[in-house]
């Protein structure tokens, strides 16, 4: 077999969901890039904005409603993972903020960094961030409600202008 | 499997890392600094080099951020001196196994 395997050369990944699940996998997607020399832009829109402003980027919560996939080994209990996680218990108050201690406890054993220092971590590293001009409309946001390390604010045009080029793969998250 | 980097039989992986970190020299450190194209090694580099292979030698898990952490070398500083994979290649130039983590 020959080895006609293209490298990938950037990755451009778009955020849209805005809980502390939905984050990180994109960060460390991301910043997993720039380790292997391999260029990165985040587009966060919908509700993936949360991890940009400054007011809700620092308290973003694991869902713990509406998640089937959520189960007694997932936050962190461990208990068996064939147990479920009732949905009334998601909805509890404080259910969600303990799920999320618990997450985040693991993710620093990891050495995995709190979302703002992490979009720092990536930032450093060469990696991009972007903001989505619709969605930023939508959600009545101005630049300056965002973090400091945004490096735009983007419509859809401007984003695939901005993937452009042989061996960008553009994943959605 | 052993390979010949600067006149010495050395033991790598195969991916070219050194598989025992105390036949490591600095001759060894400049031959596969060029090999993997980040030319002359400065002082700078030599102290994320010899960081590294301090923390290797007390057992410690290397990650981006605890490099950015360390107070040796800043996280932009560190994709400045070793572009292209700054914790991978600066632990094969400092003969130290590949860093297994994700992050």
């Amino acid at each position: 077999m020959t080895d006609d395997k293209q490298p990938v050369k950037k990755m451009s990944i778009i955020v849209s969901r805005g809980s502390l699940d939905g984050i990180y996998p994109a960060l460390i997607m991301a910043n997993g890039a720039r380790m292997e020399g391999i260029e990165a832009s985040l587009f966060f829109t919908f509700f993936g904005l949360n991890a940009l402003a400054n007011k809700t980027l620092d308290s973003l919560k694991v869902s713990t409603v509406g998640n089937s996939a959520l189960n007694m080994a997932m936050p962190m209990l461990g208990l068996p993972m064939t147990m479920p996680f009732p949905t009334w218990m998601g909805a509890l108050p404080g259910v969600s903020a303990f799920a999320t201690h618990l997450m985040n406890k693991e993710m620093e054993k990891l050495d995995i960094p709190p979302v703002r220092e992490f979009l720092e971590l990536i930032s450093d590293s060469g990696g991009k961030i972007f903001a989505c001009k619709l969605a930023m409309d939508m959600f009545k946001l101005k630049k300056e409600d965002l973090m400091d390390r945004v490096d735009g604010v983007l419509t859809v045009g401007d984003f695939y202008n901005e993937s452009a080029g042989a061996g960008t793969h553009i994943l959605f998250t | 499997m052993k390979k010949n980097i600067a006149g010495t039989e050395i033991d790598v992986n195969e991916e070219g890392y050194l598989t025992d970190m105390t036949q490591w020299n600095e001759a060894i450190a400049a031959a596969i600094a060029v090999e993997e194209g980040i030319g002359a090694l400065t002082d700078a580099h030599m102290k994320v080099v010899r960081y590294l292979r301090e923390q290797q030698a007390k057992g410690a898990a290397l990650t981006i951020r605890s490099m950015g952490k360390s107070g040796v070398v800043t996280t932009k500083e560190l994709y400045d001196l070793f572009p292209g994979g700054p914790l991978k290649k600066s632990s094969k130039i400092a003969g130290i196994p590949k860093p297994v983590g994700c992050i």
